[in-house]
């Protein structure tokens, strides 16, 4: 029956053996089966949290200023770079665990909407500064309320230290704010010993703000403008992350911390509404409207129905998913429930073309493997393009088959298939792996194909290559 | 050097499946020459340049008030711009770029925008590419369009333009094929794994014209490589968990951009993109993150041009970006989303020597909404000015198909030597 290869593989993440087996009775229940709780990693390993390793971060930036004193002329900063090196240890452990996780989890359509999630409220290692954080946002703000309701998971991810970081917001400084004031009062006192050194300006800035209106919640067509942009950013003025010295001193060192002397003081206006000061609060309150208005509901459904069904996102399945989120209030698991019960979702000839990261965990499930050593993950993600947390902006890595198809990719492809097939092949049987991977889906050219290949290895390439297994 | 010594032996299998699309199977002879025909190479800026630090307009009453500390001194003070005339200079990480201002084969374009006029990235990207007037309205890029209209060159159809990346971006899809290679080689691909694919691809059409797409393509990289052209790749190819250096990946997607041109039949298009210029924080002035990363534009150009060698006179380097930046800076040492930014034209084909711009000024009142550069050239005017006088697309067709809707962007005159 095609609804269970349509549930295990478009769903979720690819089949290992046997997935499609436990599947087959019930392909729908098997799916909401997977709509409660938390959503750990499936492997037990301890990694670090983002609050240790922002105070590993800033003790190294504290060494490296130490060495710059030190040193009288400028060293290379390539050739020894302690922001770099109290980093990467935690990448590649981030980066080992997700892939792991991916290629044994019995929740996999719980995993994937993990990732949705994680693309959604997109976090770019490529940013020096979070490079290291940049995976603790999954594990410690999405994967606790990713069955939860939208407004935990959106003010969990607004108020990690690895959002703040990415988007800037911790020294976002209202211009009648405590600090602002104080520092002009400083100023107007004669100050002969530093008269030539330029004040230090404060102000807001308006990124994060910008992004959750037009990436997390409303989309870019929400109906604000930019005096909005500017109104929210003022009302979230004081966001931060603790530790710092002096005046910024304060809060539990890495982790969320309301500054209230940066916050901009007074009611504020959005959107048409008045929010009154409430420190901390009048940010979170409009968090939570945001979280009621339509154009959330209409724009998170969409993504979710570009993600499991079709590129173009077949109207009916998303006015029945906005409508859900609507009258749930945003509780996820209601919204999922929705997108099963579309019938677009069941249609056979709709399929997704995989994404880098979709070909390689559905590879890894499929050869049942786990990979053991981060270069590994590393190294694959680089050579498909798609290397792990950094989609280079906070839209997240595009949805849609265009992006991904062109002919230079498909070649790395086919590569990464014959290496990963070498890698894996012993004691696999090519004919097996294509019925317990891709069940009805497989087509009898692609069997044929592997019956007559060389080898066990170039069967397994061309399966992994082949049309179906290519789409979800 | 990567080059492998079967990808002619590939071509031949993939001819006799007969999965090669029909262009590529072209006699080869007729497409000999390799000079004459323009060439263009489009570099796509994403993230949003600070035109108010790349192009500073020094002389500008109230810029130092405004950037402050992001700002450019003056031409001879200490990290000052680099002179182009009484207003204006050129970041001091510019340094090729100042040298081609000299040798008059840059134009430098200050107060220029798209027609869109919000502020997000992806939709100001999508206008950017799209040639229209809003972000949605066609699924093709303008680019693609353009091509369609091209008279013949030296170029093999189906491969006379190329994206330097694994994917095509949105200026460059649409219905006329263009061919995607990035830096990074795919060696060692078994040969008879591709046979067997390109078996297996025969009844899908969709995957079948990308595998011999792609394996078309590699050869030509080969074919280029196999002359005089730098050796290439290394920075690209070797593994980095961490974060590779910006501007060697951008000099490597540029190397790679003129190692194709370079080969014989091959692209009279590229497509260039860097990322990295979302510069909301700590942005720093003469030195610092932006500095870093125009430095690295600058190499790039350098090595575009160095790699093109025999076909830079007859080359254009268009150089975009999707909007700019606040004229103030911010709260956080940066500055955010803007409107009016700057773009650059450099090429030995370019008449340059010259600041294109109606300068509006930075004064409270000149500003758009109070914070941003006010544009007052329309990006479209450059485009259809490019395409025009350096790829002979008829006037006609630029403005009905490649960018409807844009009767009030004129084509500027003269950007090109005669």
């Amino acid at each position: 029956m095609i609804q269970t290869e349509i549930a295990v593989l478009r769903f979720g993440l690819g089949a290992r053996p046997g997935d499609l087996a436990a599947a087959a009775g019930d392909p729908r229940t098997w799916l909401t089966a997977q709509l409660k709780g938390p959503v750990q990693l499936a492997v037990n390993t301890a990694l670090a949290p983002s609050d240790r390793i922002f105070v590993e971060l800033l003790a190294a930036r504290e060494e490296r200023q130490e060495m710059k004193r030190e040193a009288a002329t400028s060293a290379d900063p390539q050739a020894f770079n302690p922001v770099r090196d109290a980093y990467l240890p935690h990448y590649r452990a981030q980066v080992l665990a997700r892939a792991q996780s991916a290629a044994v989890t019995p929740r996999p359509f719980a995993e994937r909407l993990v990732h949705f999630w994680t693309n959604h409220f997109a976090v770019s290692a490529d940013k020096g500064a979070v490079f290291g954080v940049a995976g603790t946002l999954e594990n410690e703000a999405i994967r606790p309320h990713v069955n939860g309701r939208f407004v935990d998971l959106l003010t969990a991810v607004e108020q990690h230290p690895a959002m703040i970081g990415f988007l800037d917001n911790q020294y976002s400084v209202g211009k009648d704010s405590e600090l602002a004031r104080l520092a002009a009062r400083r100023a107007a006192r004669p100050r002969p010993d530093a008269a030539d050194k330029p004040r230090r300006e404060f102000g807001i800035n308006e990124n994060l703000a910008r992004e959750i209106l037009e990436l997390h919640t409303l989309g870019v067509n929400g109906g604000y403008s930019q005096k909005d942009v500017t109104s929210f950013a003022q009302i979230i003025t004081g966001w931060s992350i603790g530790g710092g010295k002096g005046r910024l001193a304060g809060g539990i060192p890495g982790r969320f911390y309301f500054r209230e002397n940066l916050h901009e003081p007074g009611a504020k206006s959005f959107l048409g509404k008045t929010y009154y000061e409430d420190g901390q609060r009048q940010g979170e309150a409009v968090l939570s409207d945001l979280c009621r208005n339509p154009a959330t509901a209409s724009f998170i459904a969409t993504k979710l129905v570009r993600h499991f069904i079709a590129d173009d996102p077949p109207p009916a399945a998303v006015a029945r998913v906005a409508h859900a989120f609507l009258k749930s209030g945003g509780d996820l698991p209601h919204v999922y429930a929705a997108l099963i019960d579309a019938p677009e979702a069941w249609d056979p000839n709709v399929r997704k073309f995989k994404t880098p990261e979709d070909f390689v965990f559905s590879t890894l499930r499929a050869l049942n493997a786990s990979p053991t050593q981060p270069e590994e993950v590393i190294r694959s993600f680089e050579l498909l393009g798609q290397r792990q947390y950094t989609p280079g902006s906070p839209a997240g890595w595009p949805d849609t088959a265009k992006s991904w198809d062109g002919s230079d990719a498909l070649m790395h492809r086919v590569l990464w298939a014959s290496r990963v097939a070498g890698r894996y092949e012993r004691g696999l049987d090519p004919t097996d792996v294509a019925e317990s991977s891709l069940g009805a889906y497989a087509r009898p050219d692609t069997l044929t194909a592997l019956r007559r290949a060389t080898s066990s290895k170039q069967a397994l390439a061309l399966l992994l290559m082949s049309p179906e297994f290519q789409r979800r | 050097m990567y080059r492998s010594p079967s990808a002619l032996s590939r071509r031949r299998f993939l001819l006799g499946t007969g999965a090669l699309a029909a262009g590529a199977a072209f006699p080869r002879a007729l497409f000999a020459h390799s000079g004459g025909a323009a060439r263009l190479v489009v570099v796509i800026l994403r993230g949003a340049l600070d035109g108010l630090a790349a192009v500073p307009p020094y002389a500008d009453p109230d810029y130092a008030a405004l950037h402050r500390e992001l700002a450019i001194g003056a031409p001879g003070s200490a990290d000052g711009a680099l002179s182009l005339d009484s207003i204006f200079g050129l970041h001091p990480s510019f340094s090729f770029l100042h040298d081609r201002y000299l040798a008059k084969e840059l134009v430098v374009f200050q107060a220029v925008a798209s027609p869109y006029r919000d502020r997000s990235h992806f939709d100001g990207q999508n206008v950017l590419e799209n040639g229209l007037t809003k972000p949605i309205g066609t699924a093709d890029g303008w680019l693609n369009r353009a091509l369609a209209a091209l008279p013949r060159g030296s170029g093999r159809p189906g491969e006379r333009a190329v994206a330097i990346s694994q994917n095509v971006p949105l200026i460059l899809r649409g219905d006329t094929p263009v061919i995607s290679k990035s830096p990074q080689a795919t060696p060692d691909v078994d040969e008879d794994l591709l046979a067997r694919l390109a078996d297996l691809y025969s009844k899908d059409e969709w995957f079948s014209a990308r595998l011999s797409e792609g394996v078309q393509t590699e050869r030509l990289a080969d074919e280029g490589n196999s002359g005089d052209a730098p050796a290439m790749m290394t920075q690209a190819t070797a593994p980095q968990a961490g974060k590779p250096a910006a501007g060697d990946r951008v000099s490597g997607v540029a190397r790679m951009a003129a190692t194709l041109m370079r080969s014989e039949g091959g692209p009279e298009i590229a497509v260039i993109e860097a990322s990295g210029w979302d510069t909301h924080a700590n942005q720093g002035g003469a030195k610092g993150t932006l500095a870093q990363r125009l430095a690295g534009l600058d190499q790039a150009i350098r090595t575009l041009a160095d790699g093109l060698g025999p076909l830079w006179p007859q080359t254009a380097v268009l150089v975009v970006t999707e909007f700019g930046r606040t004229a103030a800076m911010n709260g956080t040492r940066g500055t955010d989303h803007g409107t009016g930014g700057c773009a650059f034209l450099v090429g030995g084909s370019v008449r340059g020597g010259r600041v294109i711009t109606d300068w509006p000024g930075l004064a409270r009142t000149a500003l758009l909404d109070n914070r941003d550069l006010r544009p007052t050239l329309d990006l479209r005017s450059v485009f259809k000015a490019v395409l025009d006088e350096h790829m002979h697309v008829d006037a006609k067709t630029l403005a009905a198909r490649i960018f409807p809707d844009s009767s009030g962007a004129r084509p500027l005159q003269g950007l090109m030597r005669a």
